[in-house]
């Protein structure tokens, strides 16, 4: 299994939500919430440690393929991440994401760290960097108020080209 | 080496003009964060003071620009209640609003806020630190309220 002490935290995003740690772990975790958060992507996963996580389309196709490295509800959700849904994406390294959830008072703060095992270039963190706080915001909207805002959004122009350099070059083999 | 800074970008479902008015009137400042009063005519030039319920001054600046309902740029943002957080020096933060695409049919409206805090110097590294703590807590209230119509936690965790 993937080690995680190899991997560097990249990219921190951090929301308070007023709502108990139960109903943010099931938004997390359940098809039905990220479905209507995340840009229409639908979480399919194995609920224990060492099981198979998936992202997938509304139509049921891979986006993102990985295995979960820790499943302590309503603690602590990590797992590794491969994008295999779009071109060339597939062949980078995976990373972890891992969502923490902690009591804040009279709210929960959600912690999201996506880290990496290589010195991964800007123009690819940059995808996360948009995403994450779109999607985490999102995420607040439908457990504070039962309706989510569904932004609009692509990759950031210059993370293709990004992506596709380090594919051809490698990096992380060196 | 680059200036230490922290950016915090949210989505509130708003608009830019009800954002705005949250982010300068002091009443409902205070609402969102945690009591916190702002004293600034917000006119670009003017000196801007943050003050604790209790009257005793938390951090100054000075306002570099104020954009209604855009841009709002804070400059000489200093601590005045951590001696070891003033000595580090002035920081700037930059709010800018803008719309995000949307799909109205299916949403609603959202607005971006991004949140640029950075320091002058090198030196200023623990005052970004210690604002990146704090932007996310400030950020996630305000998106509640606006949203909701209350905020998520009314105090805050040192």
């Amino acid at each position: 299994m993937t080690d995680p002490s190899r991997f560097k935290p990249k990219t921190v995003y951090v929301t308070y939500i007023a709502a108990p740690p139960e109903k943010v772990w099931q938004a997390l975790t359940s098809a039905e919430f990220t479905q209507r958060y995340f840009f229409g992507f639908v979480i399919d996963v194995e609920p224990k440690t060492g099981g198979n996580f998936f992202i997938r389309y509304p139509d049921g196709r891979v986006h993102i393929a990985g295995k979960v490295l820790d499943w302590t509800p309503p603690r602590r959700f990590s797992c590794t991440w491969l994008v295999e849904g779009m071109e060339t994406f597939g062949e980078l390294p995976e990373c972890i994401v891992t969502y923490e959830i902690e009591p804040a008072g009279e709210a929960v703060r959600l912690t999201m760290t996506e880290s990496h095992s290589w010195d991964v270039p800007e123009a690819i963190l940059a995808g996360g960097r948009a995403g994450w706080p779109a999607i985490l915001s999102n995420l607040k909207s439908v457990l504070e108020t039962g309706r989510p805002m569904t932004i609009k959004m692509g990759p950031p122009p210059e993370m293709m080209e990004a992506v596709r350099k380090a594919v051809a070059e490698k990096p992380w083999l060196k | 080496m680059r200036k230490p800074s922290f950016v915090y970008v949210t989505y509130i479902r708003s608009t830019p003009e009800k954002v705005w008015e949250a982010l300068t009137d002091p009443a409902t400042i205070r609402k969102y964060w945690f009591g916190i009063t702002v004293e600034t005519d917000w006119k670009s030039g003017s000196p801007w003071t943050m003050k604790f319920e209790d009257g005793r001054t938390a951090d100054t600046g000075e306002i570099l620009e104020a954009i209604p309902p855009r841009r709002l740029v804070i400059g000489k943002w200093q601590n005045q209640f951590k001696p070891e957080l003033k000595a580090v020096g002035y920081t700037r933060c930059t709010i800018e609003i803008e719309m995000a695409d949307y799909y109205p049919d299916f949403g609603g409206k959202a607005v971006k806020v991004t949140i640029m805090h950075e320091a002058e110097t090198e030196q200023g590294a623990p005052m970004i630190e210690a604002v990146s703590g704090g932007w996310p807590k400030i950020m996630s209230n305000l998106k509640s309220l606006l949203e909701t119509g209350d905020v998520a936690f009314g105090r805050c965790e040192p």
